[in-house]
């Protein structure tokens, strides 16, 4: 018979060696499609980790592209500390797109960069935010699952950057691409020489980071995230305030999002144009950074670049090996259901017994 | 042989024994065709228990079972519904979301794969024919009242071919209406040669129905006696006695001004029916005021309108001289009450957490653990140490997480971190349940002693012995009513254990 009992202890070696066995494990099962494919697999993971961690221009890469993953990966750890399953860092980071656009492009055109620049990053945020508060009022008043909302939301926010891009927003520059003009010089990003390196937004990240990790584990709001999440019988006893409580929360958690929207917008494209451009699953792989990172701000600036060298590696394979992108997917996929599993085995314990009848 | 009529069920040398306590004694029961037996008790008496090994869900340490003189081994309520046991639990076993035919069906075992509706309609035609009765069985069960809920459990054990069946405590959900309806009910299926067995606590109920009597007390089998034979004042009796240990030194009682009283209060429970009605009490300084009875008589609502959990219906509540008609939950946390709430690890802590999160798990945006947008934990760290250093708290440190503590320890650290900083009024819910003694009498010993200091004190218990020995003043509380307000030793155990089952006054006793 098989039992399951929690675990009375928790030892950091064996936490350590669950997460470590997971990512192995999802490299294992991915090599198995690179064989089937008659690529040899070591190769395959030689070329990702090489082109995304060995060489000057794939660390420029991959801190590229964890920027949008740090701050999405972040915002989610908010919620998720409060057990609020917010799948629409998607939707939040495109709102943050569209917002900042339409700040750079037709409200704040003619501001100087220092003033026109931190608007974007304000409107953004506070637009995200707002983008977050529907989710979270619906739960709370009227007990609607987080998950369904915020995923349909995301598309619903998909479609309508798509219609911005091929209807109103179209630029008349663009040649008939689904894009819109050009931001001005003054509401772009400035950049690291040589590189795609938006620096001011990976600050921001790096110091959001640290600022929500002493939101979650040293102010009151924090405090009453942490409970909330752990146990809304003890919340309520508490007397904490659900609604007040997880609107802020997801105010933030949703603003957090689309300061990676504003970034990817201001930073890199110098336009809004069709969503897939704009994020390639950043929200979802988000999810993932932040589970990796145990939902500790600090550590998703480390996940962030993992999973930042991934999707770098991923371009690469799709281009040395004619792979689709969307092997990487399997992967993120892989690595999200062994840490889920692996969560399950940190708290619990199976044993297996014979019982005499 | 399988289902062919219970005609006698034995039950030899019961034993059941879980962690802490023996549950079930070395219990002999027995039953016949066309009886119904009461098991009376008082709550973890082991009736439940009893009932529980005989419909297959717990597996007894000892004892044989016996239907029509063979022996039999119920290893599942799948066995038990084979031999003709069905049990109608105190909370239904039904899903709500689907119709009565739908729930029939899946109960029923020769239930077809594909369209079972038709089938099964038929049988249910057929039976509301033989017994005139009529539910809706195109309803979904949430649209159905608790005591049609109820009917269509009996249904559907009755339709599965159950001989016996077993009730726990089914009048706590009913209206007296409801349950006049019941027992005629019952009282047909005897004629038709089913037995029953009733668990209650319901003295009345069991002169109204049953043919014999059983009690229980501590996991012992006390008493059993043909119905004709006996009378309510034994019954309580055997139902709660006990030596009346010497009532602790107290101090004299100083006579305090009013903290608490509650005038005329009516609350809900969750389904909507009124389970307090009409209480007045008050709690003064240097009291213990105890409220006794069996649980589910509308304790844990009267607590939680209160403790600012629950919205109340009518009535007025006045704490520190300021009047309440009205439920806020923001106002009540301000107020300097100590709450030990019932299930201490659902309510009262977060299980999670480190010991210093859970030290402020009321107070953690007050002074001085607040400051600005910050907690300062420095402070919060330094209270929780000397929580766990007054309060003989046995952890490895205080950045240990509660789940890992005991539950003698998870609760002296919550009746500390509650009486450290709030103590005018303490509220405390069954403080000691499923405590060991020395936990049990460190925390009563502590009560007292903040009465002694000036605190004013609300003791919910269903351990009588808690009550009789901790409190000041006590009320029995019955069917949401206080019946009896008095001291202990002011009355005698057996009149006790009478307003337990509910015997409010002489002319009922007689009747």
């Amino acid at each position: 018979m098989i039992t399951i009992e929690k675990r009375k202890k928790y030892s950091i070696k064996e936490n350590l060696l669950i997460i470590i066995i997971s990512i192995f494990l999802s490299l294992f099962i991915s090599s198995l499609i690179f064989s089937l494919k008659g690529i040899n697999p070591f190769f395959a993971l030689y070329k990702i980790i090489f082109s995304s961690f060995g060489s000057l221009y794939g660390i420029k890469e991959t801190v590229t592209k964890a920027i949008p993953l740090m701050l999405c990966g972040i915002g989610l750890s908010i919620a998720f500390k409060g057990k609020f399953w917010n799948i629409g860092a998607e939707g939040q980071l495109l709102t943050g797109a569209v917002l900042a656009t339409w700040v750079g492009l037709f409200i704040g055109k003619n501001l100087p960069s220092i003033i026109l620049i931190p608007l974007m990053f304000l409107i953004g945020f506070i637009g995200g935010g707002l983008i977050g508060l529907i989710p979270a009022f619906l739960k709370v008043r009227f007990n609607i699952n987080e998950v369904i909302i915020t995923l349909m939301l995301n598309y619903i926010i998909e479609q309508y950057v798509q219609y911005l891009v091929y209807g109103p927003w179209k630029g008349k520059t663009q040649y008939g691409f689904p894009y819109t003009d050009n931001l001005s010089q003054n509401a772009l990003l400035p950049i690291i020489k040589g590189s795609r390196i938006h620096y001011p937004t990976l600050i921001i990240a790096i110091l959001l980071s640290i600022l929500i990790f002493f939101l979650i584990f040293r102010t009151k709001l924090g405090y009453e995230i942490r409970v909330i999440g752990e146990n809304p019988l003890s919340a309520k006893y508490a007397g904490i305030d659900f609604m007040k409580v997880t609107l802020i929360m997801m105010f933030l958690s949703g603003g957090i999002a689309a300061l990676a929207g504003v970034g990817e917008i201001s930073g890199i494209h110098k336009h809004l144009t069709y969503p897939s451009q704009i994020s390639s699953g950043y929200g979802y792989t988000a999810i993932i950074v932040a589970w990796l990172a145990q939902l500790n701000p600090l550590i998703v600036i480390l996940t962030s670049l993992f999973f930042g060298g991934i999707l770098v590696g991923g371009d690469v394979i799709q281009t040395s090996f004619g792979f689709p992108f969307a092997t990487i997917n399997i992967f993120n996929g892989l690595m999200l259901v062994f840490i889920s599993i692996s969560y399950f085995l940190i708290q619990y314990k199976i044993t297996f017994k014979r019982i005499e009848k | 042989m399988k289902n062919q009529g219970i005609e006698t069920l034995e039950m030899k040398g019961i034993y059941k024994e879980f962690p802490g306590i023996v549950a079930n004694n070395f219990i002999d029961f027995n039953i016949k065709k066309g009886e119904i037996i009461s098991l009376l008790g008082e709550n973890g008496a082991g009736k439940t228990t009893l009932m529980n090994i005989l419909y297959g869900l717990y597996r007894m340490d000892k004892g044989e079972i016996y239907i029509n003189n063979e022996k039999v081994n119920i290893k599942s309520p799948k066995d038990a519904i084979n031999y003709g046991i069905g049990m109608v639990h105190q909370h239904f076993m039904l899903i709500d979301n689907h119709s009565v035919l739908e729930n029939i069906s899946l109960y029923l075992k020769e239930t077809p794969i594909f369209f079972p509706e038709k089938v099964v309609e038929d049988k249910i035609l057929k039976f509301f024919d033989k017994y005139g009765f009529n539910v809706n069985y195109k309803a979904k069960i949430y649209e159905l009242s608790l005591g049609e809920q109820q009917r269509v459990e009996i249904i559907k054990i009755l339709l599965g071919g159950a001989s016996l069946i077993i009730l726990d405590e089914p009048t706590s959900v009913l209206t007296p209406k409801e349950a006049k309806d019941l027992f005629g009910l019952l009282r047909n299926l005897i004629k038709e040669g089913k037995s029953i067995i009733f668990i209650t606590h319901k003295l009345k109920e069991v002169f109204e129905i049953s043919s014999k009597v059983v009690v229980l007390r501590k996991g012992k089998k006390v008493y059993e006696e043909d119905i004709k034979n006996t009378n309510e004042n034994v019954l309580a009796r055997y139902m709660v006695e006990r030596e009346i240990k010497p009532l602790i030194e107290k101090k004299e009682i100083k006579n305090g001004e009013i903290i608490l009283s509650v005038k005329d209060l009516f609350v809900k429970n969750d389904k909507g029916r009124n389970v307090v009605k009409g209480v007045n009490f008050l709690v003064k300084k240097y009291e213990i005021f105890g409220i006794a009875g069996v649980s589910g008589n509308g304790q844990k609502e009267l607590i939680e309108a209160i403790t600012g959990l629950r919205k109340w219906e009518k009535g007025e509540i006045v704490i520190f001289g300021k009047n309440y008609h009205k439920f806020n939950s923001k106002l009540f946390r301000k107020l300097n009450i100590s709450h030990i709430p019932e299930e201490r690890t659902k309510f009262g802590v977060v299980s999670n957490l480190p010991i210093y999160d859970n030290s402020v798990l009321r107070t953690y945006d007050n002074h001085p653990f607040y400051k600005g947008l910050l907690l300062r934990y420095n402070t919060i760290k330094d209270f929780s140490k000397k929580i766990v250093n007054d309060y003989n708290v046995m952890t490895p440190s205080i950045n240990t997480k509660v789940k890992l503590l005991s539950g003698g320890n998870i609760q002296k650290f919550i009746l500390g971190r509650e009486i450290s900083t709030k103590k005018d009024l303490i509220i405390a819910a069954h403080p000691t349940y499923g405590l060991d003694i020395s936990a049990t009498r460190y925390i009563r010993d502590l009560l007292i002693k903040m009465r002694d200091e000036g605190s004013a004190i609300l003791l919910v218990s269903e351990d009588l012995d808690e009550i009789l020995e901790v409190s000041d003043r006590f009320a029995i509380m019955y069917d949401g009513e206080f019946i009896s307000i008095t001291k202990p030793g002011e009355l005698s155990i057996e009149e006790i254990g009478l307003l337990l089952g509910g015997m409010k006054n002489k002319e009922e006793k007689i009747s």
